[in-house]
């Protein structure tokens, strides 16, 4: 707090801005505190050259006479005083130096900032990877750790099937469409890569929570592309081949990372049988909850208040295409 | 307070100094300059009418370079939050009390909006800053707070038409009037965003504000009141 004081004595000495007045309005308290014996004669000279300061700087002091009655017990004007105001200065600076210590510690995005390290073209080839099962699982497969692409996949399969709720007028009786979807998609992504991996690490299998992470975040890409079909063509026999083959794929895929990780029979067993079994029937959860197959479905997008009809188990005996994406399925299927 | 008296006692020629003021008591001049630099900055004293008006003018300012979005920094150097703000509540407004079964599900569809806008943008701007962009956060949200302008447009006019028509026409009109807002939204966004992205990863920050604009857009075309 001292402003520019260039002393070398014990008790301060005399800083220039005691005595010339009109160039600071600090006084260093640190310098204050010392009694000394040795400078009496020289603080009497000092609280002269102060009052004759006062006498021509009347007019700031008259602002500060509004404090001249509180605090009078320390014989300094309290809060409104001079040490008061360091005071106050000093606790904002160690209150704002801990604040930011503490906001730098936890709010860092930077921790995140190397698994957002991507390329377009990796996510690309990455997202084609993640159907094609590798054929050789005697040494372990290399696991991209990014997290990107699967929050991305994540909330496309968020949005699809909000997509498929608002088409076949599911009515959610507690809570919200978006919460529904957000917390099906997301407890789905971090709740098994938890499960999986607190698995993996019983049988000592040697994957990373990132990587369980990364790797079934890829695998919803199977399951993006099948319901956005499926939500769309009301084809129960196109939805289980569609079942099989895509999401079989790309079930497949991530077993066979996981086998090439882990050693011993009951293990492989356990961690794969596990992952198939929850990534296939999520496929098949996602499908007939929420997702009614209503004839007349046109009449939902026209406007009227429909009542919802009780899901019934039947066969479709034709094709029924939504009407906003007939151009859309016309695309998809071209391709 | 002995020690205070030891002090005290060689001070006994000097009577009118009193020595507890001499170190802690400081008659300061401040300089007189202060107080006037103050008051040019000082916005207190002008009527409040004319601190909303200065605030509406600058939001209505950036809603027109969002009709016309050319590369400019207007919405990046003054961001503000009040414009994204207005667009929100309106458009949640708007989208209340549509539903298969109002009973239910009239309610939690304005707190859906607002939470949908303003943690989609939230999510938004983070992974563009993971990516590598250089806009600070705030400057990220007003961006795509205002971009959802078209979008709002888009649902007054989806309510007039279901007002007025029904059936395939209307269905057919929303649809044209939803997805050109909903491209108009995301090309706006980019031409702010995409500059300060590095050049090979924009698709990359496209794509979610695709999908954000794509989710919006979807609950305005199958609103029905």
């Amino acid at each position: 707090m001292s402003a520019g004081s260039r002393n070398t004595e014990p008790w301060g000495g005399f800083d220039d801005n005691l005595i010339q007045g009109g160039s600071s309005a600090v006084i260093d308290m640190e310098n204050m505190d010392d009694t000394s014996g040795s400078s009496f004669e020289d603080v009497g000279e000092m609280h002269q050259r102060m009052k004759e300061e006062e006498e021509v700087s009347a007019e700031a002091a008259a602002a500060e006479d509004d404090g001249a009655d509180d605090g009078e017990f320390l014989g300094m004007k309290g809060l409104k005083g001079q040490l008061g105001r360091q005071v106050a200065d000093e606790v904002w600076q160690a209150g704002k130096r801990q604040a930011s210590k503490a906001f730098n510690l936890y709010a860092n995005i930077d921790i995140l900032r190397p698994y957002f390290d991507v390329e377009p073209s990796q996510v690309r080839s990455r997202l084609m990877e993640s159907m094609i099962p590798v054929r050789m699982i005697s040494f372990p497969q290399k696991v991209a750790g990014e997290l990107y692409g699967p929050l991305m996949l994540v909330f496309t399969l968020v949005a699809i099937l909000l997509h498929g709720m608002k088409t076949s007028g599911t009515v959610i009786r507690e809570g919200t469409l978006m919460g529904t979807a957000i917390g099906t998609c997301f407890g789905y992504w971090l709740g098994v890569s938890s499960f999986i991996y607190f698995l993996a690490y019983l049988v000592n299998a040697q994957i990373t929570m990132l990587q369980m992470l990364s790797l079934l975040g890829y695998g919803l890409f199977g399951h993006c592309v099948v319901l956005l079909v499926t939500y769309n063509i009301h084809f129960h026999l196109l939805f289980y081949a569609m079942w099989l083959l895509i999401g079989g794929l790309s079930t497949l895929r991530m077993v066979a990372v996981l086998l090439s990780r882990t050693v011993g029979q009951t293990p492989r067993l356990l961690l794969c049988g596990m992952l198939a079994l929850l990534h296939m029937s999520f496929l098949l959860y996602l499908h007939f909850s929420y997702h009614q197959i209503l004839e007349g479905l046109l009449d939902s997008l026209e406007g009227h208040n429909m009542a919802p009809i009780q899901r019934v188990v039947r066969d479709v005996p034709e094709v029924t295409l939504n009407a906003t994406v007939r151009s859309l399925g016309g695309m998809l299927m071209a391709q | 307070m002995t020690s205070a008296e030891e002090a005290s006692r060689p001070f006994a020629g000097l009577s009118d100094v009193s020595i507890p003021d001499i170190p802690v008591e400081g008659d300061i001049s401040l300089p007189v300059a202060s107080s006037a630099r103050d008051d040019e900055f000082s916005t207190l004293d002008e009527p409040v009418k004319e601190t909303i008006l200065r605030d509406l003018r600058a939001v209505a300012n950036k809603f027109v370079h969002v009709l016309y979005p050319k590369r400019s920094s207007v919405l990046l150097r003054d961001w503000d939050l009040w414009g994204p703000l207005l667009l929100c509540v309106t458009l949640a407004l708007l989208l209340q009390g549509g539903a298969a079964d109002s009973n239910d599900q009239g309610g939690p569809q304005f707190a859906e909006v607002f939470v949908i806008i303003w943690f989609g943008s939230i999510i938004i701007t983070l992974n563009s800053k993971l990516l590598g962009g250089t806009l600070s956060f705030f400057q990220s949200l007003c961006v795509l707070g205002y971009c959802i302008m078209p979008l709002t447009v888009a649902m007054v006019v989806c309510r007039i038409v279901l007002y007025t028509a029904s059936g395939k026409v209307s269905f057919a009109v929303r649809l044209v009037v939803v997805t050109a807002s909903f491209g108009w939204s995301t090309f706006a966004s980019t031409a702010f965003l995409a500059d300060s992205q590095p050049s090979n990863r924009r698709g990359l920050v496209v794509y979610p504000v695709f999908l954000f604009y794509f989710v919006i857009g979807w609950m305005i075309l199958t609103f029905s009141p």
